[in-house]
Order: C-alpha cells, then sequence, then structure tokens
C-alpha cells in the first residue's frame, strides 16, 4: 500500500451479492428466527468475512476441532457470532438444526459464544475488546513451538474504541506477530449510531501502521478482493497484518442496512422473519 | 516472599516446558537469568495489564502455565474483566502473583493498598486465592502450582517476612494448617490468612500467658476455603476470631461467616472480625503503623479478642 491515507475514501462496490452469500445469509434469517431474536445488521456484515476465511483461507479439521496444527480464528466480536454459527454448520462443526435452537436455555448455541460448548470456537467472546489479547498469545504459542498455525483475529469497529485492543496492538507490534492478524469489520455503525459521530476511528488504517502492523484495507462485501488480501497475509515478514474490512451494516437486508437501530432485535416474530427472507429475494 | 515466589517460577520453568512469566513493569533485572536461558518463556509487557491478562489466557489455551506478575492492585481491580472473563470463564490455569497484598505499600497511598483483593478475586467462580504466610510457605505453594487446574491468585506480602510456618505441618491447597491447638474444645479459636497468621499466632501466645485456651487455623487457602477445618475449630467454640489484613467487607472473614451461617445455623459461635473498615485508608508511614492504626498488632488482636469475650458474657 503506498502511503497512509483516511480509509473513508473508500467506497464500497456495489457489487451484488452471488448466490452463497444470499445462501448465508438465509442461514443467519433461519438462526434468528430460532431464537426469536439476535444482532441482526452486526451478523450480516461478516458474512462475506466469515465466508472467505472457512471456504478458502482457514486450516481446520472440522471432526478434529482441537487439531494442533489448525488456524486459530477469534471472533472477538462475539455479538456476531450467527454468521460464525452458520459456517459451523456449513463446515460440519454442528448439525444444521442446531441453528435452530439459537439461544433457548439448552442450546449450545448462545447469544454470544462459548468455547467450552461449541465445537470450532476458540474462545468465548461476548464482552469486547478480549480477543487480540487471546491472539497475541496463541501467536507467541505457535512461535514458541515453531508451528505454523495462523492466528486471526476478527474484531468490530465500535469494539476498537477498547483500550485494550490497542494495548494489545502494541503487544502484537512489539513482537513482531507475522503470525498474527487482527481482521476489522468496519461497517461504521455501532449500536449507538455511526462510528464516526460515537468515537471516531479516523485516521484508522495510519492507527494500525502507527502499531507496527502492516495494514490493508479492502471491500468487505467482495469476496474475490477478500480472498486476494487474506492469501497475501502475512503481509509483512516481520509484523503482525490488520486487515480493515470497509462493510455495510446489515448488508442484504435493504431496510436495515446502515440503521443502528437493526443492530441488535430481541423480538424477531414470523412477520419481520418473512420480511428478511423476501429482502433476500 | 517476593523474590522466593518470582525465583521459583523461573525454578518451575526449568522443571516444566509449560511455564511462563509475564510481568507488566517491573524491576530492571527481574528474574535476568530466566530472560537469558529462555528468552521465549519471560515477557515484560508495559503497563497494559488488560493485555497482559488476555495474553496469557491465549498461551494458556495452547496448554502453558503463564505466571503473570505485577503489583497487587493492578493485577485484581485493574483487569477485574480480563481475570474473570479471559482465566475463570475459560477455566485456565494462570498465576496471577500480586505484589504488595494489603497494606504492603503503605507509603504510597490509597491507589496502592489492595484492601480488597481478596474479596473480589474470591467472589468469581473457579478463582483460587491465596495467601501464605512466609517464604518457606511460598515454595510449598508453589511446589503445588504446575498442576492445579484452576486460575490462582497468590498474594505476596512484603517480604523479609519472619519463618513461622513449618515444613511438618506438610502444605496442600485448599488444606488449612492448624498452628496451635488449644487444650480444650471450648476455646478462642483465631483464623488468619497471609501475614497476619505470624501476628495471630503472636496474639495467641500474649493470651495463653493470661491462661487463655487458644487455637490458631492458618488459611492460606481462602478459595476454596477448608471448611472442614473451620468447623472442625468452630464448631463449640468460645469465640471465633478471624485476621486479616483486607477490608471485612467479603474478605477472609466473610468466607468463614458464610460457611458457619450455612453449616452451623443457629448454633453458630460468636464471631469476631478483625480486618480493614469500609474505608480507604488515608494514612501513610510504614505497613507496620497502618496496622497499628486498624488494630491488627499482635497487641491489638490479643486485646480485642478478650474485649470481645467480655462484651459476650455481659449479653449472656
Amino acid at each position: 500500500m503506498a502511503g497512509a491515507r483516511a480509509t473513508r475514501e473508500i467506497d464500497i462496490a456495489a457489487l451484488p451479492l452471488d448466490e452463497r452469500s444470499k445462501y448465508l445469509r438465509r442461514l443467519v434469517v433461519r438462526t434468528l428466527h430460532g431464537g426469536e431474536r439476535g444482532h441482526v445488521g452486526s451478523s450480516m456484515s461478516l458474512i462475506e468475512i466469515m465466508r472467505v476465511l472457512y471456504d478458502d483461507i482457514l486450516r481446520f479439521r472440522a471432526d478434529e476441532p482441537k487439531w494442533r496444527w489448525r488456524d486459530r480464528m477469534i471472533l472477538s466480536k462475539g455479538h456476531g457470532c450467527i454468521a460464525q454459527y452458520v459456517m459451523l454448520a456449513e463446515k460440519g462443526f454442528i448439525p444444521y438444526e442446531t441453528l435452530d435452537t439459537f439461544c433457548r436455555r439448552d442450546s449450545i448455541l448462545g447469544g454470544h459464544p462459548e468455547a467450552a460448548k461449541i465445537p470450532g470456537v476458540e474462545a468465548s467472546t461476548g464482552s469486547l475488546g478480549h480477543g487480540l489479547s487471546y491472539g497475541v498469545g496463541m501467536a507467541l504459542a505457535a512461535r514458541i513451538e515453531k508451528r505454523d498455525s495462523r492466528i486471526i483475529v476478527v474484531m468490530g469497529d465500535g469494539e476498537i474504541n477498547e483500550g485494550s485492543v490497542w494495548e494489545a496492538a502494541l503487544s502484537g507490534g512489539k513482537h513482531r506477530l507475522s503470525n498474527l492478524t487482527a481482521v476489522i469489520d468496519y461497517n461504521k455503525v455501532q449500536s449507538a449510531g455511526p462510528t464516526s459521530e460515537v468515537q471516531d476511528l479516523e485516521p484508522l488504517l495510519d492507527k494500525w501502521r502507527a502499531f507496527n502492523f502492516a495494514a490493508v484495507e479492502v471491500d468487505g462485501h467482495d469476496v474475490e478482493a477478500l480472498r486476494k488480501v487474506f492469501q497475501r497475509v502475512p503481509l509483512a515478514a516481520d509484523r503482525p497484518t490488520a486487515v480493515i474490512c470497509h462493510t455495510v451494516k446489515g448488508k442484504g437486508i435493504a431496510f436495515a442496512e446502515n440503521d443502528a437501530n437493526w443492530h441488535h432485535k430481541s423480538k424477531i416474530g414470523k412477520d419481520v422473519v418473512a420480511q428478511l427472507y423476501a429482502a433476500l429475494e | 516472599m517476593r523474590a522466593t515466589c518470582q525465583n521459583m517460577v523461573y525454578d518451575l520453568a526449568k522443571r516444566d516446558k509449560r511455564v511462563i512469566f509475564i510481568g507488566s513493569d517491573l524491576s530492571p533485572g527481574l528474574l535476568a537469568g530466566m530472560k537469558k536461558e529462555m528468552p521465549e518463556r519471560w515477557y515484560m509487557e508495559g503497563i497494559t495489564e488488560a493485555n497482559v491478562i488476555g495474553m496469557a489466557a491465549g498461551l494458556a489455551m495452547e496448554g502453558y502455565i503463564p505466571y503473570v506478575n505485577t503489583i497487587a492492585t493492578f493485577i485484581t481491580r485493574r483487569c477485574y474483566e480480563q481475570v474473570a472473563v479471559d482465566l475463570c470463564l475459560h477455566e485456565l490455569p494462570v498465576r496471577l502473583i500480586g505484589n504488595g497484598g494489603g497494606l504492603v505499600y503503605a507509603p504510597l497511598g490509597p491507589t496502592h493498598l489492595a484492601i480488597e483483593d481478596i474479596a473480589i478475586m474470591r467472589a468469581l467462580p473457579n478463582m483460587t486465592v491465596t495467601a501464605v504466610c512466609d517464604a518457606k510457605e511460598m515454595v510449598r505453594l508453589m511446589n503445588c502450582t504446575l498442576d492445579w487446574p484452576d486460575p490462582m491468585y497468590i498474594r505476596l506480602a512484603k517480604g523479609g517476612d519472619p519463618i513461622v510456618s513449618r515444613e511438618e505441618n506438610g502444605f496442600a491447597i485448599g488444606k488449612a494448617i492448624p498452628m496451635l491447638r488449644a487444650r480444650g474444645r471450648r476455646s478462642i479459636v483465631l483464623m488468619s490468612t497471609g501475614v497476619m497468621t505470624t501476628n495471630s499466632l503472636a496474639a495467641a501466645d500474649l493470651m495463653s500467658k493470661d491462661g487463655h485456651d487458644v487455637s490458631v487455623v492458618h488459611v492460606h487457602t481462602v478459595k476454596p476455603l477448608d471448611e472442614a477445618t473451620v468447623l472442625e475449630f468452630a464448631d463449640g467454640a468460645e469465640l471465633v476470631v478471624t485476621v486479616e489484613e483486607g477490608t471485612r467487607i467479603g474478605g477472609f472473614g466473610s468466607a468463614v461467616t458464610d460457611v458457619l451461617v450455612e453449616k452451623l445455623g443457629v448454633s453458630i459461635p460468636p464471631v469476631l472480625r478483625i480486618g480493614l473498615p469500609d474505608a480507604f485508608p488515608h494514612k501513610y508511614g510504614l505497613q507496620e503503623e497502618l496496622f497499628e492504626v486498624y488494630g491488627l498488632t499482635p497487641d491489638q488482636i490479643a486485646a480485642r479478642t478478650l474485649k470481645s469475650l467480655k462484651v459476650k458474657d455481659k449479653v449472656a
């Protein structure tokens, strides 16, 4: 990447969603239907990031979730977990039927993911700003063992308001952890409203570079572009990588896009489910 | 105790490749031998407590046993949520070594005084809370830490503390140690943790000289509490006195009374809880001087105990 620049200058290409992206979003709606609640906007913005990581990038064994040589993907923005749950079903970690139990009393799938319950989930998340430090520890462990696992930590833009994220970034940069990648789902809208108003993150690309990360930005809904970026990781041999994914909150559901009111819904009835499915036609 | 604990980390690291040391911003040259010999297992991460706990969690998730060390207030309340979520929720064998438990940092003022560390650590599910009484006992504790499955808080005293523990008493995490046994069942029972056991033994000595029948139970593990030993000594006691260098709200004394209330019900013996009041300490000076301010010297413990006995007799 040439020189630092304001990340907000990047426009998201208005590429139409392909059939797989729509299909995955329908699985998200199925899950929301099961729980009659959930983080709608936060999950929809993540879909292509999760899709590309699980379809093309991550090394894992669904029948051996703790396989030592796997890559570690930590969904630090745990509230976007439905996007991960559908990929875990897609890859055979959990049955599809489990999605229908979302948030039910005895389900393994809660509103935030728990590592002790769900095969394929590395760490319990939900409280924000924890994942990157886990990633630093995991990346150091891989280095000690000379193990080539990659550690990928997916964070939300609101999440990186947390000071602990920047403490972890200091450590990641200091230790030159090229096996560590921070991914930002930069959908520009947090629970209270636009990130630019609540707690402006710009210049975000500069920030990560200033913390000694090799940082790049990408259209977070462009499957091909995401694939290319993640295939280039690590972007530098002596530094961690930061991939800033420009996304749209609620992507794919026209009436929910960029609307903070769709960050989370606690009552999702059949009528809303029908509207969500219809939006994905 | 502090140097012994830190040196034990190096010693354990030589024995076990899973051992990692993570400090925040500690003394220059700390564990220099370990740093030189095994640099991939020695970290000094700066004043980033939240990150340090998460980093330790990440290492523990991969099978390591990180020993994290910084000042007690900062390793407990500064990063309380990380301790709760990263360590306790995940049930990871991370060791938190808190320098200067209680009133050790007296001259440095209330920001550095760990008066509620035991109380808040104790409130967390899966957390083990320890406060040994001297350097010799620290060695015994540290030798048990490799195989303990849960996160553990290790409260350190000032250092150079008098040696009162005895090898023949043995040591097991979660097992209280009777240091002094009264002749009869209906006796005064002092229960204490950390270096307050030293002061309690001295207080017991004073009271014994006056003809009182006194037991001293040293509770180096506040959680999990050795309920059996607490009940064995408390049941039928004339007076149970808990002594701690920390807040009375939710601390060691609370742990003891929780058990007594739950298990003995209306048969609960009279209890006096000696500890710190619900207030930030606002005096400086030495730790020993603050002991005096808060009634934690041996003389004061003995006097408060005997006064409590008299009050009890009056009520009766």
